[in-house]
């Protein structure tokens, strides 16, 4: 079962809102998919993504994901741990590898977005 | 394995002994360098090793021995068509002649290079169909950016510049749309029919006035032949689009398929998989390209041309304006083409036919022999490579492709490509080639045979393979996580000289 | 079939497994009306005769001039160790190695030319390899832009026009190219203008990626790197250097002069000339851009079990698996080439490496002063290694008659750089180690006497004579 609190994406990014802010990151399953993590391609702070755009990518040995917004909104932060240390998305992906932050711009768009059992099913089914 | 002793080997620099090797080359006067600018000149000591020529033979020597080749075993890689390597071709290139010519020599002293190099394109047109071919392109993948860089350069003359996409199957090789990248087009990726084809309604769909050219592997990666590929083209052609074919997978059509003649407007051809050059731990290659009667303007400069009298000449620059241009300096890698001229000399025509009938006997026997254990995702005549998938061992045991592609080594055999093409799972890329005997392709059927029953019985013996090589599985993350890309720990040998 | 194991017996049993009476049966999902026309090829030929047809190719190629051409590929002693080690079929009948347990010669043997290299370049990181220098200083220019997300480079009109051709190709998809003068007279004739590259810099709104020069340049004379670097860093665009290996025994290297990329032929480095290629691309970068350095890369690690091993490592740059998002289209490399540049340097060692570069200017003093002695002086008056370009009246007519006289006086430079009236009499002429004095000698009293008298007296056999 994934954390309930959190949100989904077709494409296996979770995203956590708080407030006017939301923190994203890929799931446990994406990050077991694809192995082990080398390397995680950030935007800048400052940038603004629309609600599905691609915002980074995320390499594996052997395989190479884009990572897409949950949300529109500007980047308020990003995790510049994962430069050094890109394993912590494999071994703690919904927390100290989470990997951006975005100041909302569009908070409705959250209701777009699956939830835990919505995405539980989602992986379930391959 | 003959290496004595622990089989790894140190380094060149932690062989080095300050004060070993030397005296190939007569010192030169202390006073040859006083010309020079200090500021041009290098400050800081050079760290190269010092090392006598016997430790430089014997640690190269130790060196290949810790590795596979065509030479030392079965090389069944799909896609990548590891036939023997002919000996004679390695004499061939090594000739004096052809080995110590310059690339800039004038072509009145060039004539048995510029001789070759042109019959080499005539029989190359020949195979393929083609109107005329270049030989400069240095490997396959730069033959596909001539190619594509020649359709760009096609449309453009035509004033036709809205063009600006490229289709390209699922199944292609990587390097397609990476080609396509970069020539500054886009990617449209065409998905794959359930028969292993192209999906001609998703193709159809995808066609319009913004598609340049469409890339087509035939026969596909999964070593099929494109059966609509008449309908494809013509419905290219329709579009006004162009259609060039990835010729890796020639070897399995000499003789019965020439790509020019079915409508195909440009292909490259693999001279390091299809005509023996060898592949050289990952090169070099050559990747001619021959092209129909529209492109022929553009191809790269300079071309090689007959004059009336029996000479052979370079084309001049600028003496073709329409051209591309360059893609490399100089003519091309000709050393290899040397080698691919002796092996179609070698063979013939009559012998190239056989080639491919050979190679696609080979591998229909041994897909026959491996469906006995695996399954066979598309089970029609293959051309010279077939799929197989290890997809119900997995879901059976857990045990993945990639641990039978490593228990392959204990039983002394290269493993095949494996996950790729990516539209099958757990498959394995499986390519005989012509120059395997039919005992060579009962044991490795029998290995591949044996490793899955292992599967069922012993899954731990396979997941922990190999267990008969130099090293075991490699730490590939921690490799990537923080590359230690270059020997850093030597300290640099005192500059200047001493003379 | 040459090659090839199938009896008659083998071919049967295969085609009674598959339940099928001829391999035709195996070709009919190719449709009728698109089945090949017969091959209107010679047929098979028995190795014998193949060998004769060989052999009487390469002897119709004259090899046997006294040389002085260089232009990008230069005649070296290459120890014989190279090419027999090379001659392994475990070395040269090995693919990429994709399969690191049965392929770690080929991997340790690519770690060491990275290393090797980036000592010689004193940079970080260096590919696997590339095709050859003109595609290494293609795919240099396209990482600029990438690093730096501009879209225009600055390239020295001095550098190799083989290598700017191929830059122009490259940059067909989008890119723009634009090229900086040459200075015309004075100390600096010859090598890059910095005045108008300073200009270039600060055209408005076309801000620039990379700024690409050569040392030493085509013309055979070394440029104020140092400088053009600093010009290039202060407008915000990285700098290329594109270097001759063996120079850098005794010239600055790259990462001396702060240069972000070096980009290079690696010919000269044990590799024969044999009309082109193959030859091997040099391709070298800071660690700040590995991540946007195409091709291969190997590195150190361990297997499973702590042991030291080497892996291709940051694979996912690549095509295969980024495919359309991939930094280049490059699969196939010149490995067998790394190989040999590696066992070279191994061999040579840094003294000796340091002794050709040296003998090579050595050699090269001489030429100067013997063809200068015959009325062909030098052109420039700028430092220069190991080539230079001379004056000589009538050059291209000249260049021609000097072959029948046994001597092969460099390049045409009006054939390359037709635009600059400076050269329009030029040849560049190069030596080596290998040069000899005999050959020198042969060079000038050849053109001695076709200076004073075209034509008239010439011996095919000069060389012979002189010796």
């Amino acid at each position: 079962m994934v954390p309930s609190d959190l949100r989904y994406t077709k494409d296996h990014e979770w995203v956590r809102v708080d407030g006017g802010e939301a923190t994203v990151g890929i799931t446990e399953y994406a990050a077991g998919q694809l192995g082990d993590i080398v390397f995680v391609e950030l935007p800048d702070v400052g940038r603004h993504l629309a609600q599905f755009a691609v915002f980074g990518v995320v390499e594996s040995v052997k395989a190479v994901s884009d990572l897409f917004a949950p949300i529109s909104g500007d980047v308020s932060a990003r995790n510049d741990a994962l430069a050094g240390s890109p394993e912590l998305v494999n071994s703690d992906p919904y927390s100290e590898g989470w990997m951006i932050r975005l100041t909302l711009a569009a908070p409705d768009e959250i209701d777009e977005l699956l939830d835990a059992a919505a995405y539980d099913a989602l992986i379930a089914a391959g | 394995m003959s290496v004595v002793g622990d089989p790894l080997q140190p380094t060149l620099f932690e062989r080095s002994r300050a004060g070993r090797g030397g005296d190939k080359i007569p010192h030169p006067p202390k006073d040859a360098l006083d010309r020079i600018p200090a500021e041009a000149r290098r400050q800081t000591a050079l760290a190269l090793p010092e090392m006598n020529e016997p430790d430089v033979v014997r640690h190269y020597v130790n060196l290949s021995q810790l590795n596979y080749a065509i030479d030392t075993g079965f090389y069944p890689l799909g896609s990548c068509t590891m036939k023997f390597n002919p000996k004679i071709n390695e004499w061939a290139a090594r000739l004096p002649g052809f080995a110590n010519l310059h690339p800039l020599a004038p072509d009145e002293i060039a004539q048995g290079t510029l001789q070759l190099l042109f019959e080499l394109e005539e029989w190359l047109a020949e195979i393929s169909g083609m109107t005329a071919v270049t030989l400069q392109p240095a490997a396959g993948a730069q033959g596909e950016l001539t190619g594509i860089l020649m359709i760009r350069a096609y449309h453009r003359s035509r004033g036709d510049i809205e063009r600006d996409e490229v289709l390209v199957p699922d199944s292609s090789h990587g390097t397609n749309p990476a080609t396509a990248s970069m020539a500054g087009f886009k990617t449209i990726t065409i998905p794959s029919a359930a028969d292993g084809g192209v999906d001609v309604e998703a193709f159809d769909a995808a066609l319009g006035p913004r598609t340049a050219a469409v890339m087509i592997t035939n026969p596909s990666t999964l070593g099929l032949f494109e059966r609509r590929i008449g309908h494809l083209l013509e419905h290219v052609h329709a579009a006004g689009a162009l259609a060039y074919m990835d010729g890796a997978n020639l070897n399995a059509i000499l003789g019965r398929f020439k790509p020019g003649e079915a409508g195909f407007d440009v292909m490259h051809f693999n001279v390091h998989k299809t005509f023996s050059t060898p592949h050289g731990g990952g090169g070099p290659g050559a990747g001619p390209v021959g092209v129909g009667e529209k492109l022929v303007p553009f191809l790269p400069s300079p071309r090689v041309f007959r004059g009336g009298s029996g000479r052979y000449r370079l084309e001049r620059p600028e003496e073709r304006p329409t051209s591309i241009g360059r893609l490399r300096s100089f003519v091309g890698n000709t050393g290899v083409l040397v080698r691919a001229y002796a092996y179609l000399r070698a063979h013939g025509g009559t012998g190239l036919s056989q080639v491919s009938d050979d190679a696609v006997l080979a591998a229909n026997y041994l897909r026959k022999r491996v469906g006995e254990a695996y399954d066979i995702p598309f089970d029609r005549a293959c051309k010279h490579e077939f799929v197989a998938s290890a997809a119900g061992i997995k879901k059976r045991t857990g045990v993945r492709t990639l641990d039978i592609a490593k228990r392959l080594i204990d039983h002394g055999y290269h493993p095949p490509t494996i996950y790729f093409p990516l539209t099958v799972e757990e498959g394995m890329l499986i390519e005989p080639t012509e120059t395997e005997s039919v005992e060579t392709l009962d044991a490795f059927a029998d290995a591949l045979i044996a490793i899955a029953r292992e599967c069922e019985t012993d899954p731990e013996l396979v997941t922990s393979a190999p267990h008969d090589a130099p090293v075991g599985r490699l730490d590939e993350a921690t490799a990537a996580r923080q590359p230690n890309l270059r020997w850093r720990a030597m300290a640099g040998a005192e500059m200047p000289c001493p003379d | 079939m040459p090659y090839g194991p199938h009896t008659p017996g083998d071919r049967e049993r295969m085609l009674a497994a598959l339940g099928i009476d001829t391999v035709d049966a195996l070709f009919a999902d190719i449709p009728e009306e698109l089945r090949a026309s017969p091959l209107n090829l010679p047929g098979p030929e028995p190795e014998l005769e193949l060998a004769a047809r060989l052999q009487g190719l390469a002897n119709r190629n004259r090899t046997d001039l006294a040389s002085f051409l260089g232009g990008g590929v230069y005649r070296h002693w290459t120890p014989p160790n190279v090419d027999q080690l090379l001659l392994r079929g475990e070395w040269y009948t090995a693919y990429t190695p994709y399969q690191p347990e049965i392929s770690q010669g080929t991997l340790q043997s690519i770690y060491e030319y990275e290393s090797l290299l980036a000592e010689l370049v004193d940079m970080d990181v260096v590919s696997a390899s590339h095709y050859d220098g003109a595609t290494a200083t293609a795919e240099a220019g396209l990482m600029t832009c990438r690093a730096t997300r501009r879209e225009r480079v600055l390239v020295s009109k001095a550098v190799h026009p083989h290598y700017r051709q191929t830059l122009a190709a490259y940059f067909g998809g989008g890119l723009e190219l634009d090229e900086i003068p040459l200075v015309a007279d004075g100390d600096a004739a010859g090598t890059t203008d910095l005045a108008a590259l300073e200009r270039l810099l600060a055209e408005p709104d076309r801000p620039v990626a990379g700024v690409i020069a050569g040392q030493p340049n085509f013309l055979g004379l070394l440029e104020p790197m140092a400088e053009i670097g600093r010009l290039a860093h202060a407008a915000g665009a990285l700098f290329v250097s594109v270097v001759e290996p063996v120079s850098l025994a005794v010239l600055a290297p790259p990462g001396a002069y702060g240069a972000d990329i070096a980009a290079g032929e690696g010919q000269p480095l044990g590799i024969a000339p044999q009309y082109g290629g193959p030859y091997l691309g040099i391709l070298a970068s800071t660690d700040a851009l590995v991540r946007q350095i195409p091709g291969r890369l190997v590195g150190m690690t361990t297997d499973v079990n702590g042991k030291r091993a080497y892996v291709m490592t940051l694979r996912a740059r690549e095509q295969d698996i980024r495919r359309d998002k991939a930094a280049s289209n490059i699969c196939t490399n010149q490995a067998l080439l790394a190989l040999a540049a590696s066992i070279y340097l191994a061999t040579i060692g840094p003294h000796g490496l340091r002794d050709v570069a040296a003998q090579g200017a050595a050699r090269a003093t001489r030429l100067e002063a013997a063809l200068a002695g015959v009325g062909a002086p030098r052109i420039h008056r700028g430092a220069y290694l190991n080539e230079f370009a001379i004056h000589v009246p009538d050059a291209k007519a000249v260049h021609r008659r000097l072959i029948d006289r046994g001597v092969l006086a460099g390049l045409v430079l009006a054939d390359f750089l037709p635009d600059e009236p400076q050269l329009e009499d030029g040849l560049l002429v190069c030596a080596t180690e290998v040069t000899t004095d005999v050959e020198i000698h042969a060079f000038a009293a050849a053109l001695e006497a076709e200076l004073a008298a075209p034509g008239v007296g010439s011996t095919p056999l000069a060389v012979e004579a002189a010796r």
